[in-house]
């Protein structure tokens, strides 16, 4: 079978304190970028996945992400299969 | 004198001070390494603080899939004393053993000072021996200490008696309702962000977190609180 590149973001959940978002953002505007409003950090996650279809590979990773890689109750993930 | 197991993962950095505590409060406490999956015949676990697997991914989220969790959960769902002091708190969390989770202090410090908690519940086998609204100096060490949970977890929590631990006097992580500590629906599960066994002997400079570790060998100490309400004499908090 084989590998596919599975993309995975995890991002805090909206409406939960983002304190590192919240110091970038500051930061930045300290720069001079005023124009930045908002900014909210999260994690990138790059997984190599066997697999004999996409969808199978983004099944297999939402499992993993379930499990393991975002915490259900301050997180929310996002799943991507791309072209290995 | 009660069988206390207390789980070394790697990074734990608190397991000397709380198997000391539970010995000068009379029980038999030993180390239970995380890769074990027997804890020996164990009347109370114990997860104490410290920073297993660095931290990595999230605080606990490794930790909680160690081979001993199994029978420590285990425990748990059979109604044994289960406690998690900090690092042992985000594990509980992680593993779904407590409600809500811990995430980063909201002014993005590593907070490492004595704090103010009022004790709340007394009916849990940790805190059994401390007047019910009585307040206490316990040191903080954290960086991700800050309790979330959703609306109705927290609706339940305060209605059910469940928040174990408050901050008074100063909310030093912006956790929810000032939550310092929980308990499980049983109440046999606790975790806890404060370390009291960093604050058990005059020595330390005060003794406040030792009552802890001394509930634990109070009478019945695994039975529900209401029948500990005289213990030695004293009065406990209804």
């Amino acid at each position: 079978m084989p590998d596919f590149r599975v993309e995975v973001r995890v991002m805090p959940r909206g409406g939960i304190l983002d304190p590192q978002g919240q110091a970038v953002t500051h930061a930045l505007q300290a720069l001079g970028f005023a124009d930045v409003h908002g900014a909210r950090v999260g994690k990138h996650l790059v997984l190599t996945v066997e697999a004999a279809s996409a969808g199978a590979a983004e099944t297999r990773a939402r499992a993993m992400c379930d499990r393991l890689l975002a915490n259900p109750v301050t997180e929310d993930y996002q799943v991507a299969v791309v072209p290995a | 004198m009660r069988r206390v197991a207390v789980v070394v993962f790697p990074g734990s950095n608190s397991e000397i001070e709380t198997v000391d505590a539970a010995r000068d409060a009379g029980s038999d406490p030993y180390y239970v390494w995380h890769k074990d999956t027997d804890l020996k015949r164990a009347d109370v676990v114990i997860l104490p603080g410290g920073f297993s697997y660095g931290d990595y991914l999230r605080s606990g989220a490794i930790a909680r899939f160690s081979p001993i969790m199994e029978a420590v959960a285990a425990h748990a769902r059979a109604g044994g004393p289960l406690l998690g002091i900090c690092n042992g708190f985000q594990i509980l969390c992680e593993a779904g053993l407590l409600p809500g989770g811990l995430v980063r202090n909201d002014r993005l410090r590593y907070v490492s000072r004595p704090v103010r908690v009022r004790v709340e519940a007394v009916d849990t086998p940790f805190t059994n021996a401390y007047r019910r609204g009585e307040e206490i100096t316990v040191p903080i060490a954290h960086g991700d200490g800050r309790y979330v949970a959703d609306a109705p977890t927290l609706a339940a929590l305060e209605a059910e008696g469940r928040v174990v631990w408050r901050y008074v006097g100063g909310n030093p992580n912006g956790s929810t309702n000032a939550i310092a500590g929980v308990c499980n629906a049983g109440h046999n599960v606790v975790g806890i962000m404060p370390h009291p066994e960093r604050l058990n002997d005059p020595v330390l400079g005060g003794q406040d977190g030792k009552n802890v570790f001394f509930s634990l060998e109070a009478r019945d100490a695994t039975q529900h609180a209401g029948d500990l309400r005289a213990v030695g004499g004293h009065h406990r908090g209804m």
